[in-house]
Parts: structure tokens; C-alpha cells; sequence
């Protein structure tokens, strides 16, 4: 199509922006999994630091003159059941380090009683996790505050936390898929309607100009609607046309009648042969154009009756017939003999009996007017994938004639010499078929001389 | 054979003449044994007797020939002040004191190491993949065969206090045990027992009320007990007891039913090792002992075997982890010496 650049395609976007999406949920999921996780084997190992510091703190007592301390077993038990992590401890007593590391950090900032701090650092080439608890003993009638702290290296908090990582990136790993495949699926179902709309609109023949209707999804009613308008205009403004048309020739053909009858006349009365024949030419003249307005009609007729095309069962076999019957006289003045070969049975279709016998008056027309006199036409009808209507004549044929453009408008053969005519005929006997979903299969007789035009209709 | 004794003789000699002229910690012996063939060394400290550990070096030379073996035998605590205040340089430290060698890699001094090998290990046997242990020795009761001729052996220690209670006369200095101020191993099986039988302070009060003699060593109560001047040794280390059986007479061996303490011994590359590769290998090495019955046999040391523990529920292997760290505690170690001279030294 000319002028349309195909650019981009709605439903790559589509998946392309639904996998970023998937894309954003799955790193999402992943950072806040791995910040739980971190959190949740943080938590763990603190509240084992604080169950050891307190079971230390517990272990203090006065003895005597000093504040001293009985380590339990259990307090450093339980760190090492878990994990095999290491250990630091120390104990201060009004900055006497009482037991433990001496070079531990302590900060006691912010700590009161029954509150406990929880800090990282680095100590001994090892990040730990410490947590401090102060404690107040009675020594005689004084409140000694001992300060104690507990560290621990993390390398079980790390172990937990890569293992859950490890899931929550398989876990990640398998939603970005799923969502990956949903998200194309989504594009395609999401598109479906727009295709559908599109496929409908495209499958409709050149002269279709019904208005498309149907489910039509919310977003493309605009668009449909914008469509539906411009189809109502198009078809306003080629009725207008055609009617036009049809006035014009109306209102030409019948002063060109009175012109004629006067012309006649007047050729009679004259006796100058060069005048005769000057007047003749008139006549010829007259005849073409008003054969030109007949046919400018009768297609104007066709156009807007195949635009609003109501189908009644239609018996091909008797309109055929019916034909012949019209144009026998016509046959007759040039001693012509129309040969039926028409089957018994009727075939019947869907459509408009006035525009398909317009069609085979003009190919019947042809075939008279193209065929000398004391010949044959051969009118058959019969089925061969469809129901085949022929008209066979023994004339001069289509010559060279591109057989392609015979059915142009206003396209004659360069073979028609003196016979009048628009150019017009098959036109009108093409534009009728195709409004029945039926074809013009125009040859050249297989017997002998002449032409050989058939209408093709499917069979219902 | 002869040779190579007389060169580790003389090495030894040269060597403790000319011993680490920088260092303070103390050695009890030095063994040098020269490489087969090639030029490197690996300097060993450790607690274990050259009679035990000669075999293993030999079995380890043979399949390294490269390597010298620098053999530095040292108390358990001389070892832990060499590597820990002074940083002495060596490539492996192999120790029966599992609280120092736990304290050790706790506090940093260790590297860790990983192999086929070592993965053999079950998971009580090794920590942190810095400390391994290569044997399972458990403390037992070394009883007099004389003394307990006419009466039955204790299988449990509910027994073996009621007996002291009934025939306290007959006991009395008469029962070794030792002295956990001066030894660490005796230090270990005691806070081991102290946290385990609830019976043990009671037992070490009535050790106390029969004026039990201490010993510093193992060997000498093998020796006491088998000459008939004492009755049983309290906590004696089996597979030294084991060792002695052949030789010695007039004793036997008695694993108490109830509870028993096993001590594993362990080793660990220290952050001095030079030889690193020489130290793995070793490390390999002493892990897989179980698959080098000769070597057991020959060493005696019993080798880290689950299934033998699996079969006597009562061996209970001491746990390697923080809490081997609570006894090292100034103050808990100074309590615990309290308690026990109180409840031992009775005047
Ligand atoms: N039966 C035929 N024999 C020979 N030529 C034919 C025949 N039918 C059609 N033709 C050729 O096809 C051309 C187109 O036919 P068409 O019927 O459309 O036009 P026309 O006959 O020239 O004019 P009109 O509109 O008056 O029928 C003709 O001009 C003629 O050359
Ligand atoms: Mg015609």
C-alpha cells in the first residue's frame, strides 16, 4: 500500500514491555528475597548472641569485695551448635576488662539495663556480629554496672542466606519465564479482536461498501466508528455521482430521440448524395450517444443496485431463457438463429434477476451485433464447478483484442468498425458477476469462428 | 634403620643445643628426620611422643621422600605460648589439648583446609575445616590386677563410689588421679566430667578425703598402678594405658559404663606454615589413618573410627567448638581450681 510505512509492531511492544516488566518483578522479587533472607538469618544469629550474652549476664555475682563470674557451658554451647562460627566474649567492669578479649570493642553508648545493642565490625581479620548487654550487680550497697559483650563471626549467617539466595534465584529464574511465555500469549489475545476488525475489512470486495459492524472492542470503536463514517460518505457521494449520471443521460436521450425522428426527416427530403450522407453521419452520431446515455443508465442502475443488493432465488436457467426471448427479434432482423441448449432443471441462486438479466442481455447483445447475418448463436447453460451461463456466437471474434480489458469502461475492440456501441456492455456484465460472487470468462469460440462469453456463478 | 635413629640422635642433639635461641617457650625434645631424598622440611610441634609418632613420620616419608621432618615435642601449653604469644614458626601443630587447638583457631591462628580427605571426617571430628582430628582416645581406669583379684572391677562410677565409701580404709592414698593444675589433659577430662556426671565432685571429695596422690602424666600412674602402690588411676589416657600393656604387667584396662570422655587428638596448620603443601599432605595423611591399620599398630593411637563409637554408647567424643572456650576462661579456670583444691586437698 502506498503512502502506509509499516513500522513497528504492536504486539512486539507489547511483549517487549511485559517481559521488562517480568524482567523488573523477577530482579524485585530477587533483591527483596535476598534482603529478607539476609534479614531473617541476621535476626536468628542475633537472637543466639543475645540468649548467650544474656545467660552471661545472668552468670555474674558479687563474691566478696568483687563483681566475678561463672562462664555457662551452655552460653557458648549453643553458639557453636549452629554453626561453626567463631567467638569472642569479653566482660567490663567500670573499664576492667574481667574476662574475655581485652582488645574486644565495647560500645555502650545508648545501653541501659534489659536493652541490648547489636553492632558490626571487623575484629581479629573477620567480620562479626556483636551485641552488648549491661547488667547491674550489688557489691555491698553499691550498683556495679558490668558490661557485657558477645561476638561472633557470620559465616553460618552467610550459608543460610546463599542458600536461600540460590532458591529465590531459581524462584526468580522460573517467574521470569512463566511470565515471559504469559506475556505473549497476553499480546496475541489482546490483538486478536484488532486482527479480527482488520481481516474483516480486508477480505470485502472492491464495490463492498456495507459498513463494517460486529463485537468491536472498546479501543477500536474510534476507530471502527471513523471507518463506518468514511465508508457512508464514499458511498453517499458515489450514489450522488452515479445519479448524476444517470439524470445526465436521461435528460440527453430523449432530445436525442427528437433530433433523430427530425434528422430522419430531413435525410429523407434531401437529395444531394453528399448531403445524405452528411446527415447520415449525424445520425450515427446521434445513435452512439444515445446508445452511450442507455448504457450510462443502465450501469448507473447496476452500481446502485448491486450497493444495496437484495437477493431473491434466482433461476439462472429461466432468466437465460427469457433473454433470448427479448432479443429474438433483434436476432431475427439479421436472420440470426439462437440455438438453446438448456437443461431441464433450473439453477437456482441468491440474487437480483434485474441486474443478472441486464448482464445477459448485454453479452447477448454482443453476440447479435458482432455476428453476420444468417448465423448461429449457441445460448447454453450448464454446470462445471459452478453454474456456467454461455452465449456462442460464429462472428468476427475479439481479434487481437486483449481479452483482459474488454470489460474496461468505455473500452471497445479495435475490431467493432461501423457498429455502434459505448464500451460499456461487459462492463456491466463484470460488475454484475462480481456483486453475485460469480466471474465473466471471456474467450475465443473453441468451434470455429466468433466469441465465446460466459457468466460463472458458484453454486449456493 | 640403625643409621637414620642414630642421625635423628645426633640431629636432636645439635639441634636442642642450638634450640630457637629467640624463643621462650619451652622444648621437651627435638627430632630431626632427614628427607630420603630432596630439601624440604616440615617443622611439626607437637605434644605426642617421638615413640608414637616416629612410626607416622616414617610411613609419611615414604611417600614423600622430599620431606624433612623437623619433629618439636613441647608440653600443651608450651605449644599454645609458642604459636599464640610468640608466633613461632611451624608448619603443623598437633596437639591432644583440643580446648588450646580449638582456642587457637578461634582466636585467628589457624588456616583452613579442605580435600577428599578431610571430607572423610565425620562432622564432631573437625571444625571450621582448621582443626582435624586423627585419633579417639578415651580416659579409662587403669585398675591394679592385685588389688582387685578378690573384688569386682566398677563398671560404673555409682559403683566406684560406693566402693571408696565401704572400703575407704583400704584406699586411702591409694587412688591416682591428676593433677589438673599442672596437666591440660587432666584439666580437659575433669571439666569434661565436671559438665557431664553430675557424681564427679562428689567422687573427687571422696578422692580428696582418701588423700589420693596427683600425678602430672599418664605414665606415671601406669607405672604406680601396675607396681601395686596404687589401687586405680582416675582418668588415665587409654591408648597410652593401651600402649603400656604388652610391656607392663599387673594392670588392666576399665572403660567406665556409664560415661566416658574421649579425647580426640587434632591437628592444625598454624598461620607460620611455610610448607604449606607438605603440611596438606600431612594433614591427608593423618586423617586416613584408619585405612593404615599397621600404623595404629605401630603408633597406637587409636584413629578417628565412627562406627567404634557408634558400637559403646558410653564413648562420648569431647565437642570441638566455642565451648571447649569456656574452661579456658580466666575466671571460670580459676573457679573450677578453686572447687577442685577444695574438694582434693583436704588437711
Ligand atoms: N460477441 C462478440 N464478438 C466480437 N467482439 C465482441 C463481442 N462481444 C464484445 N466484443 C468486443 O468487446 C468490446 C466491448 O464490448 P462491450 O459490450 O463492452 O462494448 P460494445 O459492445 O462495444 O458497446 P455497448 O456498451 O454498446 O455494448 C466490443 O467493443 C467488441 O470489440
Ligand atoms: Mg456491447
Amino acid at each position: 500500500m502506498k503512502g502506509l510505512i509499516a513500522k513497528g509492531s504492536i504486539r512486539r511492544r507489547l511483549v517487549l514491555q511485559l517481559g521488562a516488566v517480568a524482567a523488573i518483578l523477577s530482579i524485585a522479587f530477587f533483591l527483596v528475597v535476598q534482603v529478607v533472607a539476609d534479614r531473617a538469618a541476621q535476626d536468628t544469629q542475633d537472637n543466639i548472641i543475645a540468649a548467650a550474652a544474656t545467660a552471661i549476664a545472668d552468670a555474674l555475682y558479687a563474691d566478696r569485695d568483687r563483681v566475678t563470674l561463672e562462664l555457662p557451658y551452655s552460653a557458648f554451647s549453643m553458639l557453636g551448635s549452629i554453626s561453626q562460627d567463631r567467638v569472642f566474649y569479653r566482660v567490663v567492669e567500670r573499664g576492667q576488662t574481667l574476662t574475655g578479649y581485652d582488645d574486644l570493642p565495647i560500645s555502650r553508648k545508648g545501653i541501659s539495663e534489659n536493652t541490648r545493642r547489636f553492632a558490626s565490625f571487623t575484629y581479629r581479620g573477620e567480620m562479626v556480629r556483636a551485641v552488648t548487654v549491661v547488667r547491674s550487680v550489688s557489691l555491698r550497697d553499691e550498683r556495679r554496672a558490668v558490661t557485657v559483650t558477645v561476638a561472633q563471626t557470620q559465616r553460618g549467617r552467610a550459608v543460610i542466606s546463599s542458600r536461600i539466595t540460590a532458591t529465590a534465584t531459581a524462584i526468580a529464574a522460573v517467574f521470569f519465564m512463566v511470565a515471559t511465555g504469559l506475556s505473549f500469549w497476553a499480546a496475541q489475545a489482546a490483538l486478536r479482536p484488532i486482527n479480527r476488525v482488520a481481516r474483516s475489512v480486508a477480505r470485502r470486495g472492491p464495490n463492498d461498501l456495507r459498513l463494517v459492524v460486529g463485537e468491536t472492542p472498546t479501543e477500536l470503536v474510534p476507530l471502527v466508528g471513523a471507518l463506518n463514517s468514511f465508508i457512508a460518505r464514499l458511498r453517499v457521494s458515489l450514489l450522488r455521482s452515479e445519479e448524476f449520471i444517470a439524470d445526465a443521460a436521461h435528460r440527453v436521450r430523449t432530445p436525442l430521440a427528437t433530433v433523430r425522428a427530425q434528422a430522419e426527416l430531413t435525410h429523407r427530403r434531401l437529395n444531394k448524395p453528399e448531403h445524405k450522407k452528411a446527415i447520415r453521419e449525424m445520425i450515427r452520431a446521434i445513435d452512439e450517444s444515445s446508445r452511450s446515455a442507455g448504457q450510462l443508465l443502465d450501469h448507473a442502475m447496476v452500481t446502485f443496485r448491486t450497493d444495496s443488493l437484495e437477493k431473491t432465488p434466482v433461476d439462472l436457467v429461466g432468466l437465460l431463457a427469457e433473454t433470448c426471448d427479448r432479443l429474438a427479434p433483434t436476432a431475427e432482423l439479421k436472420d440470426i438463429e439462437i440455438l438453446r441448449e438448456l437443461p431441464e432443471d433450473p439453477f437456482e441462486i441468491p440474487g437480483d434477476p434485474v441486474l443478472i438479466q441486464s448482464a445477459l442481455r448485454n453479452i447477448l447483445d454482443n453476440a447479435i451485433k458482432y455476428s453476420p447475418d444468417d448465423s448461429q448463436i449457441t445460448v447454453r447453460a450448464f454446470e462445471d464447478d459452478g453454474f456456467w451461463l454461455q452465449v456462442r456466437d460464429q462472428g468476427r471474434g475479439f481479434g487481437d483484442a486483449d481479452l483482459g480489458k474488454l470489460s474496461q469502461r468505455f473500452s471497445r475492440g479495435a475490431n467493432v468498425a461501423d457498429i455502434v456501441g459505448s464500451g460499456l456492455g461487459l462492463t456491466i456484465a463484470d460488475e454484475v458477476a462480481g456483486a453475485h460472487f460469480g466471474r465473466l470468462v471471456i474467450s475465443k469460440n473453441k468451434k470455429g469462428a466468433g466469441a465465446c462469453v460466459s457468466l460463472v456463478f458458484a453454486q449456493p | 634403620m640403625c643409621i637414620s635413629r642414630f642421625c635423628a640422635a645426633l640431629g636432636a642433639v645439635a639441634l636442642i643445643l642450638a634450640a630457637f635461641p629467640v624463643s621462650a617457650f619451652e622444648v621437651e625434645e627435638r627430632h630431626f628426620f632427614p628427607a630420603i631424598a630432596g630439601d624440604e622440611v616440615l617443622r611439626i610441634i607437637s605434644t605426642a611422643d617421638e615413640d608414637a609418632f616416629e612410626p607416622i613420620i616414617r610411613a609419611y616419608q615414604a611417600q614423600n621422600p622430599a620431606v624433612a621432618v623437623d619433629y618439636t615435642i613441647a608440653s600443651s601449653t608450651e605449644v599454645m605460648r609458642a604459636i599464640y604469644d610468640e608466633g613461632a614458626a611451624f608448619d603443623l601443630v598437633i596437639s591432644s589439648a583440643m580446648d588450646l587447638q580449638t582456642k587457637l583457631a578461634n582466636d585467628g591462628f589457624a588456616l583452613a583446609y579442605t580435600s577428599a580427605q578431610t571430607e572423610t571426617l565425620p562432622d564432631w571430628a573437625i571444625w571450621r575445616d582448621q582443626v582435624f582430628s586423627f585419633t579417639q582416645e578415651p580416659a579409662v581406669l587403669v585398675v591394679s590386677e592385685a588389688f582387685f583379684a578378690e573384688i569386682g572391677v566398677p563398671k560404673n562410677r555409682r559403683d566406684l563410689i560406693n566402693l571408696l565409701r565401704r572400703e575407704s580404709a583400704w584406699f586411702k592414698g591409694r587412688v591416682g588421679t591428676y593433677d589438673v593444675r599442672t596437666s591440660g589433659l587432666g584439666y580437659l577430662f575433669a571439666t569434661q566430667d565436671s559438665r557431664n556426671i553430675e557424681s564427679y565432685w562428689r567422687l573427687t571429695e571422696l578422692m580428696g578425703g582418701l588423700k589420693s596422690p596427683l600425678y602430672c602424666c599418664s605414665s606415671d600412674m601406669i607405672r604406680d598402678v601396675a607396681s601395686g602402690k596404687l589401687a586405680f588411676a582416675y582418668n588415665v589416657l587409654g591408648s597410652y594405658a593401651a600402649s603400656r600393656l604388652p610391656e607392663t604387667k599387673g594392670f588392666h584396662i576399665v572403660e567406665l559404663e556409664d560415661f566416658t570422655s574421649v579425647m580426640l587428638r587434632t591437628v592444625l596448620m598454624p598461620v607460620s606454615v611455610e610448607n604449606q603443601s607438605a603440611a596438606h599432605r600431612m594433614i591427608d595423611f593423618l586423617v586416613t589413618m584408619k585405612d593404615r591399620p599397621d600404623l595404629v599398630a605401630a603408633s597406637g593411637l587409636p584413629p578417628v573410627d565412627e562406627a567404634a563409637l557408634d558400637a559403646n554408647t558410653a564413648m562420648r567424643p569431647i565437642r570441638l567448638g566455642p565451648g571447649l572456650l569456656v574452661f579456658l576462661d580466666r575466671l571460670k579456670r580459676d573457679r573450677f581450681l578453686e572447687n577442685w583444691e577444695n574438694s582434693i586437698v583436704q588437711d
